[in-house]
């Protein structure tokens, strides 16, 4: 494996757990739910995926195990936030202490155990061809299943009915609501649906990227997916180019300290993050294709006249 | 009088009652961890010396812990809740506990505080450290002897005294075997993440280094190592159960005989401020099974050990020279310990500029 190869490896395996949150994240915001728990949610979907894994032997429950375990924090969420109509941003912050406590308690016998990794999938003689045959055809299976949720993602919301609705919700839920459609019910199931992302992210963290469980191993990943929700302007394609940025710059930035270039590391180490703001500017300005963008109903509490 | 003996006699009942059912004697002693007691790494050693504190004292003693604690101002919020609470002693763990400790002593004379790592005192504030770096100094012997490449990578958290010590010390060790070697640095200015730690060292290995050492807290770099079929070293505690084929040896941290040693001196009265630096003669600091290595280079490891252990080796023994060239000491002398406690410049030989 060259050097290129590995770097651009690694871009991905970076790249996809940010993914997996944000896509969720994207899909709850969309309907016009702002959820802040997603670091909370993932990393109660790395310890259900490590533990599951670790009781039966199987990653592929481990993985199941995980996104149910994502979908119950973010059940918490819908009921406290949707149906008892609390702050949002309260109740986000609240599930991320709360995800990142219950987890160590889950977790804490699990810790110090190895983790069972999950295999590659090598498609067979695609997977040695030069650069792209690692690349394209021999990541492990989760990678693949990020780049078709992110693809169905965006079928669902722009070219099917229940999409068209859910993004209804998410811009005028008083129109939504008289045209006969259940605001409280579409925002229920699309909070599950980023928990239930957020919950592979994770797995994703404990199960392929350090097959181990450690408390707070999910290293603040949660924050960086909820930018890039911003930073994508709430668009998948967009997401999918954001998350490879921004796992691109945190691998390269390893790369320049490695090579020796004499640039201090926490400035290398904040790069990404200040990419992501010069992004976040840029797009600003451009102010008709974000407002365009932005759910006009994001993070207001929807309380039916009865 | 026999009025104030009254209210006297009141005031001890109501003292009584407050402490509850507990003996009057039985000592508090507490503990603040940076990462959580389970890390599987640093913090967990200290927890362990704690577990050993509770095993060895028994009824004398109800030990606590807060684990999380963010270094900087909150750690200050936390260590005072817990002189607050009644803890006769407070172990605070991390370097960056060491001005927020010494805060709370000042409005704290009567609880006795111990910083781990740090270099300031005061009458009711100890410290204490272990000599890490004649772990390192062995590690970096291995690493020369194993390498192929003779190129070692090492992946660091912050550029404080205690890890440019560590630096330094691993690099001496390699220079002894291979006075060419070269090591490649990476910063992730974190003591744990080990995701950021596995893409650490997955760059240090794309980039040629096929040994890897490290001075963060996760098993993530030597899970990494193992997936590539190459080696390092575990840190602060045996990592062997993460990566049987890849780990070498482990610099093991053992804080629990001088934890014993310091609540019994305050059990029995005789606790006074002190700055201790105990090594592997001591016993603070262990070496995990020398292990997937060639029997000459174990024999190697042992012998360097017990020269370290000895006296007979001191890993920044002269001439020490400089990145920049100027001499330290000279051959015959060894870095004093005071210059090594607020090191703050690398080796010759290593390809790298120091973050200020």
């Amino acid at each position: 494996m060259t050097m290129m190869e590995g770097i651009l490896l690694t871009i991905v395996t970076a790249a996809t757990p940010l993914l997996f949150a944000a896509i969720g994240e994207l899909v709850a915001e969309r309907a016009g739910v702002l959820n802040l728990g997603v670091e909370g949610m993932m990393a109660i979907g790395a310890v259900c995926g490590f533990a599951a894994t670790a009781v039966t032997g199987m990653p592929i429950v481990g993985v199941l195990v995980a996104m149910i375990g994502g979908m119950l924090a973010a059940g918490l969420f819908g009921i406290v936030a949707l149906f008892f109509v609390a702050n949002q941003n309260a109740t986000g912050v609240a599930l991320t202490l709360f995800g990142l406590g219950l987890s160590g308690l889950i977790g804490d016998r699990f810790v110090g155990m190895p983790g069972i990794p999950v295999p590659r999938v090598d498609i067979p003689g695609l997977s040695d061809l030069p650069i792209v045959g690692r690349l394209v055809f021999g990541q492990d299976p989760l990678v693949y299943l990020a780049v078709v949720l992110a693809i169905g993602t965006w079928w669902f919301l722009f070219r099917t009915r229940g999409g068209l609705v859910l993004r209804a919700v998410g811009d005028n839920h008083g129109s939504a609501h008289a045209l006969g459609f259940s605001v409280i019910r579409t925002r229920f199931l699309a909070v599950l649906f980023g928990g239930l992302c957020a919950g592979l992210g994770g797995a994703y963290l404990s199960l392929v990227y350090t097959p181990q469980w450690t408390p707070m191993m999910t290293g603040g990943r949660g924050w960086i997916a909820l930018a890039l929700v911003v930073f994508a302007s709430w668009l998948p394609g967009r997401l999918v180019i954001g998350a490879l940025l921004f796992g691109g710059v945190s691998i390269l930035q390893l790369h320049a300290q490695a090579i020796g270039i004499g640039i201090p590391s926490q400035f290398l180490s904040m790069l990404p993050y200040i990419v992501t703001v010069i992004a976040l500017v840029i797009i600003s300005r451009n102010r008709t294709l974000l407002s365009v963008n932005t759910p006009a109903c994001l993070g207001r509490a929807f309380v039916p006249d009865s | 009088m026999r009025r104030y003996l009254a209210i006297l006699a009141a005031a001890a009942v109501a003292a009584g009652v407050a402490t509850g059912a507990e003996a009057a004697d039985k000592l508090k002693a507490c503990w603040v961890y940076v990462g959580p007691h389970n890390d599987g790494g640093y913090s967990e050693g200290h927890d362990r010396g704690r577990l050993m504190v509770e095993k060895e004292l028994g009824d004398k003693v109800e030990t606590s812990f807060v684990e999380n604690v963010p270094e900087g101002p909150d750690a200050e919020r936390a260590i005072e809740r817990l002189a607050r609470s009644g803890c006769g002693i407070i172990f605070s763990t991390s370097f960056g506990f060491m001005d927020p400790t010494v805060k709370v002593a000042a409005k704290f004379p009567d609880v006795k505080f111990e910083h781990a790592t740090g270099y300031k005192t005061a009458p009711n504030l100890a410290t204490y450290n272990s000599r890490f770096y004649e772990g390192r100094y062995i590690l970096g012997q291995i690493a020369a002897k194993m390498s192929k490449s003779g190129t070692a990578g090492y992946i660091v958290s912050f550029p404080i005294p205690e890890v440019v010590m560590g630096i330094d010390a691993f690099m001496l060790g390699a220079q002894s075997i291979n006075p060419d070697f070269k090591i490649k640095i990476v910063w992730v200015n974190s003591w744990f993440d080990p995701a950021k730690e596995a893409d650490a060292a997955k760059a240090l290995f794309d980039q040629g280094a096929d040994i890897i050492t490290q001075h963060t807290d996760s098993p993530a770099p030597l899970q990494v190592a193992q997936e590539r079929g190459l080696h390092g070293f575990g840190q602060a505690h045996d990592m062997i159960s993460f990566a049987p084929k890849a780990q070498y040896t482990a610099i093991v941290d053992t804080w629990g005989p001088y934890y014993v040693k310091r609540v019994n001196a305050v059990l029995d009265g005789t606790w006074k401020s002190e700055q201790t630096w105990d090594g592997l003669k001591d016993g603070i600091l262990e070496m995990a099974p020398y292990t997937n290595l060639p029997d000459d280079v174990v024999a190697m490891a042992k012998k360097t050990q017990a020269d370290i252990e000895s006296g007979a080796l001191h890993p920044f023994k002269g001439p020490v020279i400089k990145q920049d060239g100027t001499e330290v000491v000279p051959a015959g002398g060894v870095v004093d310990d005071k210059t090594l406690l607020g090191l703050n410049w690398y080796v010759k030989g290593i390809d790298d500029k120091l973050p200020q």
